[in-house]
């Protein structure tokens, strides 16, 4: 049977010791780098990732290609070769998992885009959160220089060029490139408005080429077997594979590399195993805190660029968080919209303020004060958010709440008129009741809850007092005959 | 470490690279050994993989058998971590889940010294691209 998944960018991870280069080696590592120091010039293999159709797959999703002859073409007497090892989309760990199981891959990428754009200097960015990774990238690093894949002249020609690390400390807002690139400069983590680009005016103002982690990994393979065979996989406008980080409620979780075009259902059902505990799928968060979710209805979309953004969602990083019929979407957006509020820069006051507001609409609606009006507002506010921001953290940062809000409003309803949540997340909106009927009056609940809000004579029906109870849901658990239930 | 001077010298250690590491598992080779690859990225470790690595180092020495024990990145069953996958000379790799030095233990007396399967095997659900 041919396999759902396809490995180019995790093609070493799990199996070769990250730690030896020479396996690294065994697996035609560095290779690619020797290939073009010797054989092609720097336009020819622009032209390789050019024509291999190869996007950025750190969310953008721009033409990788045409990002390398940008920067080479900006004239610059120092450039710069970034790699963009943030990650800080919630639940993501796909190029944590290519730094810790290949980091080679991505050095020897850099390498070549430093020979491609003309930059003799690396920097990767990456969180101090990940000690491991920043581990093995160090010994990659020391035995690269020691093979001579790093440093002057190497592989014998002319070109020089060395990497450096540069740690961040682990907020959201510094994976957007340009606060990247400022957090790198030793100035506060904050965006400043694109053009200029970073491929114009990045580091120290000088011509910096930013990808990702995942990017790099996959231009090797590029140009080792070709830009034709890789164009040849993938869907009409979105080439390759793209790495997910499955997460949520689904049997198994984990890493999952598909070509794209793949879809929805083949990932959660195929290769994630389906919803555990055999519930029913409901949607499912693409994109992080920036994205929207993907229901019932687009199980079966190719999964694209395109697709996911037309489907009112996006790519994003490779984060795929599953929820099943537990899950309260009003809470989920909620959950999203406390996470961006925490993680804003506050530069600008519309992503500052505009998403505060949003969170608190949310709130008051999870707590069974919300009124319709409220729906509207949560609507139209995004949509400022979305057109006044300075950068794609504001920019995205409504989507969690539009796209429920566009495939649950039903939820949002039953919040907002008839104050129940039907998944039964939203405590203010629960009450715990005790069937008088089932109840025998064995006392259990009463001893066990911590509030004391149950009452009620030995034998006798008991009562719950609405106004003590804490929602806890110790007396649900603790009795024996099924009489507590939720309303 | 000889630097590497040119495109030539690289193909030619990428070559006896490959030769040796794949004479590992090739059935009668005079380099043929059993290897045991643990994945040792965050995800693993933070399951316990580390005494597992230790303990496969450990065991598959005092009980007098030969192998090589390495570790490696991310194996992508992270429900499943630690994952170990063995290969015997001349057979297919096995993935095991769920590993811990009890299910250790089982793996070495039961697949590695008599060739049975126990419990735990995750089938394998991807292909790779391979580069050349
Ligand atoms: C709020 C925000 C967070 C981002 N976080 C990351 C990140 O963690 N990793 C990443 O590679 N790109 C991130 N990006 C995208 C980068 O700005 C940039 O587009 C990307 O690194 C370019 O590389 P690529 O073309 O290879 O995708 C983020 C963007 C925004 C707006
Ligand atoms: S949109 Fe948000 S994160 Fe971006 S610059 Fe403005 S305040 Fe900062
Ligand atoms: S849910 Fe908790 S607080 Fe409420 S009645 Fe039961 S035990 Fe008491």
């Amino acid at each position: 049977m041919k396999q759902k998944q396809l490995r180019i960018a995790l093609r070493n991870c799990g199996v070769i010791d990250p730690e030896r280069i020479e396996d690294y080696i065994a697996k035609d590592g560095y290779l690619a780098l020797g290939k073009v120091l010797t054989e092609l010039t720097p336009e020819a293999t622009i032209e390789i990732i050019k024509k291999s159709g190869l996007r950025g797959r750190g969310g953008g999703g721009f033409p990788t290609g045409l990002k390398w002859e940008i920067t080479r073409k900006v004239h610059g007497d120092q450039k710069y070769v970034v790699c963009n090892a943030d990650e800080g989309d919630p639940g993501a760990f796909m190029d944590r998992s290519v730094l810790e199981g290949d980091p080679h891959s991505v050095l020897e990428a850099m390498a070549i885009n430093g020979y491609c754009t003309g930059a003799s200097k690396g920097l990767v960015y990456i969180r101090a959160e990940y000690p491991l990774a920043i581990e093995r990238l160090k010994i990659a690093m020391k035995q690269a220089r020691e093979y001579g894949f790093l440093g002057d002249q190497i592989l014998g020609t002319g070109f020089c060029f060395d990497i450096e690390i540069r740690y961040g400390a682990g907020a959201f807002v510094c994976g957007e490139e340009t606060a990247l690139i400022h957090s790198m400069e030793g100035l506060r983590g904050e965006p400043t408005v694109k053009p200029p680009f970073p491929s114009e005016s990045g580091y120290l103002g000088k011509p910096s080429n930013v990808n990702n982690v995942e990017t790099y990994a996959n231009i090797p393979v590029i140009i080792n077997k070709g830009a034709d065979w890789f164009a040849s996989i993938g869907s009409a406008k979105s080439k390759g594979t793209k790495v997910f980080a499955l997460a949520g409620k689904i049997n198994n979780v984990g890493l999952v590399e598909v070509p794209m075009g793949t879809t929805l259902r083949e990932v959660i059902y195929e290769i994630g195993g389906g919803i555990r505990d055999g519930k029913a799928f409901k949607a499912a968060q693409t994109g992080g805190p920036s994205g929207g979710c993907l229901t019932v209805k687009h199980l079966d979309i190719p999964i694209d660029y395109d697709n996911l953004i037309a489907a009112g969602s996006m790519m994003g990083s490779g984060g795929m968080i599953v929820m099943d019929e537990d899950d309260c979407m009003v809470a989920i957006a909620k959950f999203y919209l406390e996470f961006t509020v925490e993680e804003s820069c506050g530069k600008c006051s519309p992503c500052r303020i505009g998403n505060k507001r949003l969170f608190e609409i949310l709130e008051k609606i999870t707590q069974g004060n919300g009124i319709l009006e409220d729906l509207d507002k949560l609507k139209n506010l995004g949509k400022v958010i979305i057109d006044t921001s300075l950068c794609g953290l504001g920019q995205s940062s409504p989507n969690p709440v539009l796209s429920t809000l566009d495939n649950f409003y039903d939820e949002y309803i039953d919040h907002v008129t008839y104050k129940k949540c039907k998944s039964k997340v939203c405590k203010s909106l629960m009450t715990y009741i005790i069937d008088e009927e089932k109840c025998i009056g064995c006392t259990l609940c009463a001893r066990n809850c911590p509030v004391n809000a149950i009452s009620g004579e030995r034998k006798q029906a008991h009562y719950i007092d609405p106004e003590k109870c804490i929602k806890c849901g110790a007396c649900m658990e603790k009795c024996k005959f099924n009489a507590i239930f939720i309303n | 470490m000889t630097k590497i001077t040119s495109l030539t010298e690289l193909k030619k250690l990428r070559d006896s690279l490959k030769e040796k590491m794949e004479s590992y598992s090739l059935l009668d080779h005079p380099d043929s050994i059993i290897q045991v690859k643990v994945a040792m990225a965050t995800c693993g470790q933070a399951s316990g993989a580390r005494p597992v690595f230790d303990y496969f180092k450990e065991e598959l020495e005092k009980r007098n058998i030969p192998a090589m024990v390495t570790q490696t990145g991310c194996m992508s069953y992270c429900y499943a971590e630690p994952t170990i996958e063995v290969t015997i000379p001349g057979k297919n790799p096995v993935v095991f889940g769920f590993v811990n030095t009890r299910k250790a233990d089982e793996i070495i007396e039961r697949y590695i010294r008599k060739g049975e399967l126990p419990d735990g095997v995750i089938p394998v659900n991807y292909e790779t691209v391979i580069s050349q």
